[in-house]
């Protein structure tokens, strides 16, 4: 009997506990919505659109003549399909390094001195602008990355492998916490990067402005922030690994909309 | 050198709501650098719109204030197609001034 009425009076209490505690992943997202009005990555929109326009470097020349993948100084539309293939470079590359090799052709700036420039100083300062201005030009855009030449397969097939390779001390993988639904970091949620709408939410979602840090984070700088975490060596800037990972990720979330650059706490 | 602000400022009745976005370090004066050295503080320490002459809104901020803050208030007698200007003095004595048309 004591029972019984105890039953009653949880499950009479439960619903309402239910609707007075959001989840985390609500409370999170309020807390975005409320800052998205004030996202400070539009500061280093206007920057890296002065940035494109701007005669830089050895060269004096800005990066107006740059191909991104759609033809010389065409921005539109260029994000949502990298990283691809380059005839010129005969390399998958995505939006850094690409712009690396734009910045060295035209500009005369070294790829390898700002690839090995940690991240947030010099050129790469430079960077953060220019990827924040080029994803918002393809805000609400779907991904649709091309997998037509053989080198684009490869890369798939290549991030792929990278995706699941465990090991460092802690013997991690990057599908340890992204390969499967409901994962979580502490109280973040983790997508699912292996399949839609894990990956066009978790690719969609970089670059993006860390309030924590203030900072404006590439997907490259992410990355190599994902490797800290998993406790593996450092991978190098706009390397081939990292490109390839891209490339996983971002086939993964086609059709997925790019909400570029986003909000993180 | 300062970035500019980013101002948007929305007419509706004669309220005028203004929303801006802040370009600047905003260092507390709390925090080391890697050689253990204490950054030094530097933030804006006042900032005010002015609107047909008559300063609309001021404020005095501190080092608890966020990088790159955000900033939203709003006034009466604003007509759309005028101009609104924000001005932010700093620590540093660096001051900026930015205009913006109300829409």
């Amino acid at each position: 009997m004591k029972w019984s009425l105890w039953g009653l009076v949880l499950l009479g209490a439960l619903p309402m506990a239910a609707t007075a505690q959001k989840s985390t992943a609500e409370g999170i997202a309020e807390y975005r919505a409320m800052l998205a009005d004030g996202n400070p990555a539009e500061l280093f929109e206007a920057r890296g659109e002065d940035l494109w326009k701007q005669a830089r470097g050895p060269k004096k020349a800005s990066l107006q003549a740059c191909d991104l993948g759609k033809g010389p100084g065409v921005v539109k539309g260029a994000f949502v399909e990298l990283p691809r293939f380059f005839p010129d470079t005969q390399r998958v590359q995505d939006l850094e390094s690409r712009l690396l090799t734009c910045m060295e052709t035209l500009q005369g700036i070294s790829a390898a001195e700002t690839a090995k420039t940690p991240f947030g100083q010099g050129e790469q300062k430079t960077l953060e602008g220019l990827v924040a201005w080029i994803s918002a030009e393809s805000r609400d855009m779907r991904f649709n990355l091309p997998q037509s030449h053989p080198q684009e397969k490869l890369a798939y097939e290549v991030g792929k492998r990278l995706f699941y390779l465990r090991g460092g001390p802690y013997d991690f993988a990057c599908a340890s916490c992204h390969g499967e639904d409901g994962k979580r970091v502490r109280l973040q949620d983790l997508p699912n990067l292996t399949k839609n709408p894990g990956a066009g939410n978790g690719f969609g979602a970089w670059p993006a402005y860390r309030v924590s840090s203030g900072e404006l984070w590439s997907m490259q700088r992410r990355l190599n922030d994902c490797y800290r975490q998993q406790r593996f060596p450092y991978p190098g800037f706009a390397s081939d690994a990292t490109i390839a990972l891209g490339v996983y990720m971002g086939v993964n979330g086609k059709d997925g909309a790019s909400i570029a650059p986003a909000l993180k706490r | 050198m300062s970035d500019p602000m980013r101002i948007r400022a929305q007419a509706q009745g004669d309220k005028v709501t203004v929303r801006v976005l802040v370009s600047h370090e905003m260092e507390s004066g709390q925090r080391r650098d890697a050689a253990g050295k204490i950054i030094p503080a530097w933030f804006i320490q006042s900032i005010s719109a002015v609107y047909d002459g008559k300063t609309v809104m001021s404020a005095q901020w501190g080092p608890a204030v966020s990088k790159n803050p955000f900033l939203q208030f709003s006034f009466k007698g604003g007509k759309a197609g005028d101009k609104i200007s924000i001005s932010w003095v700093d620590n540093h004595g660096d001051k900026r001034t930015d205009e913006a048309v109300i829409s």
